[in-house]
């Protein structure tokens, strides 16, 4: 039952705890990325990460989210890796996580005499700070420390109806113990800001949430993306509101006290809706390229674990993260059954109520929270994504519980 | 949400507020079933994934699913029918302008 869970965790300089303890390898341009993975290939198993931005022109967007995850609660040290004529701020960002309390250290290939000699600096830093490094968690940590995100993708019809309703179940159950729950993607929620707003915790709240999505429904519009097609009725889907409905039933029916931007560490336990829709005239291409740089945002707001919810089989997980994988479709998870962690699809057998697949996806939060393996971190899944981007910063009606 | 009525294993409610369910499985037409306790004979085809009216609607009602309104009904729903674009609509209204020619909100 909830509220029972012994967790343990890491505890950082800034008061958060995480529930891994893995070493972020970072390049700090494309042209340090394959020393980068050099050095990550030479520890399999051993909790090194890769992460890291390919642009060589400077981004706000980019160093915060980069700052964000490297003082990440889950990230136990950092070596940061740059080619050395980037413009990329590296003493900013090292300087940033030695204030965090962590090891860090940054290699520059050109200072350090090309690739093979810092691959081998770069292996016998990790070496030795894996030796250093805590093998396990210490720290009691609760459920309302907790910091979890959700995402969809490679949705189908079964997606709204199984995996999402069930997410919304276990959403709800974190948010009564007051863990931090966050859910995003603005664009997918067009049709349904009225009825979200209703959910907002203040009267300016809910004209934020409303004008969030109809920022996100005009950058859409411009990049000449639609939202409900003809081919959605043939699922069955009548209306816009039905089809955002499938993807919003993900964030459950608790009230919603905020809205993030990416980086934005949530001030307060409860639901937040993440802004993942740049702010200002469309510019650098699509919002996110894929799921996982909508998970790399979430992560950077802090999420310890991301609940994945698929219908057609995506097998990512994230560097930083664990990701759990709940299946909606019956007939993917019987074709993908290793990727997968929870079968959602069991709701159209008969085999399973949406509340007992919210309890079975909170278990498997609490067990993965536990040190548990996800199926995707199992096999080694570690992608990361990070493009450019252009935010604002949130209005003070957005945060009105901090 | 249980259901404290019976309701046949092919149908799910996503809410206990919600006047519709979705069929789970391929139901034919024809088939007896039990929605909240009543039975009702299915007069077509339901596909996976469609709406039934789990009791009467009248004309304008909203339609809820999900425990909120998805749009209103068009005309009279009697419980039991296929609930779809030829009996209810979208009440969605965007708050926002478009510079376009509205192309997203079909």
């Amino acid at each position: 039952m909830p509220g029972d869970q012994e967790l343990r965790g890491y505890l950082r300089h800034d008061g958060r705890k995480g529930i891994r303890n893995y070493v972020a390898v970072c390049y700090l341009v494309e042209c340090a990325h394959h020393v980068s993975r050099a050095i990550v290939n030479s520890f399999p198993e051993r909790g090194v990460h890769l992460i890291g931005f390919g642009g060589c022109y400077p981004n706000a967007y980019a160093s915060r989210m980069l700052r964000s995850l490297c003082t990440h609660p889950n990230v136990g040290a950092v070596l940061l890796v740059s080619l050395g004529c980037e413009s990329f701020d590296r003493a900013d960002l090292e300087e940033a996580i030695r204030q965090s309390g962590r090891p860090v250290d940054t290699l520059v290939i050109q200072q350090a005499g090309g690739t093979r000699k810092t691959i081998e600096k770069g292996r016998a830093w990790i070496a030795s700070t894996l030796a250093a490094m805590k093998p396990s968690p210490d720290t009691p940590m609760t459920v309302n420390e907790l910091v979890v995100g959700t995402v969809c993708g490679g949705s189908d019809s079964t997606s709204g109806i199984t995996a999402n309703p069930a997410i919304g179940r276990a959403f709800d159950m974190l948010t009564a113990q007051n863990a931090t729950t966050i859910f995003e993607e603005t664009g997918e929620l067009i049709g349904c800001e009225h009825i979200m707003a209703q959910r907002a915790v203040t009267p300016s709240l809910a004209d934020e949430l409303i004008a969030v999505v109809a920022k996100a429904a005009n950058y859409y519009a411009t990049l000449e993306h639609g939202s409900f097609a003809l081919g959605n009725a043939e699922g069955g889907l009548t209306t816009q509101e039905e089809k955002s409905m499938g993807a919003y039933s993900k964030s459950g029916s608790s009230k919603i006290c905020g809205i993030l931007k990416p980086g934005d560490v949530p001030p307060t336990g409860g639901l937040y809706l993440l802004d993942i829709v740049p702010d200002g005239p469309v510019r650098f291409g699509f919002p996110n390229i894929n799921d996982n740089a909508e998970i790399a945002e979430l992560i950077a707001c802090g999420a310890h674990v991301i609940l994945f919810s698929t219908g057609r089989g995506s097998v990512v997980g994230s560097a930083i993260s664990p990701v759990i994988k709940i299946c909606a479709n019956p007939q993917t998870f019987r074709r993908m059954a290793d990727d997968m962690d929870i079968n959602a699809g069991r709701l159209l057998e008969g085999s399973a109520t949406l509340d007992q697949l919210g309890g079975e996806i909170y278990d498997a939060l609490m067990a993965t929270a536990g040190g548990k393996q996800t199926a995707s971190e199992a096999l080694g899944h570690q992608e990361f994504v990070l493009t450019y981007k252009y935010f604002e910063p949130v209005g003070p009606s957005c945060l009105p519980l901090a | 949400m249980s259901q404290v009525t019976v309701t046949d294993g092919r149908l799910l409610f996503l809410h206990a507020k919600d006047n519709v369910c979705t069929a789970i499985t391929p139901i034919r037409g024809g088939t007896e079933l039990q929605i909240s306790g009543h039975t009702v004979l299915l007069k077509q085809d339901i596909p996976l994934g469609f709406k039934i009216a789990s009791c009467d609607i009248a004309a304008d009602e909203s339609i809820v699913k999900y425990g909120v309104s998805i749009g209103s009904a068009t005309r009279d729903i009697v419980r039991g029918d296929l609930v779809h674009l030829h009996n209810m609509k979208s009440d969605y209204l965007p708050t926002y302008t478009l510079d376009k020619e509205d192309s997203h909100a079909r």
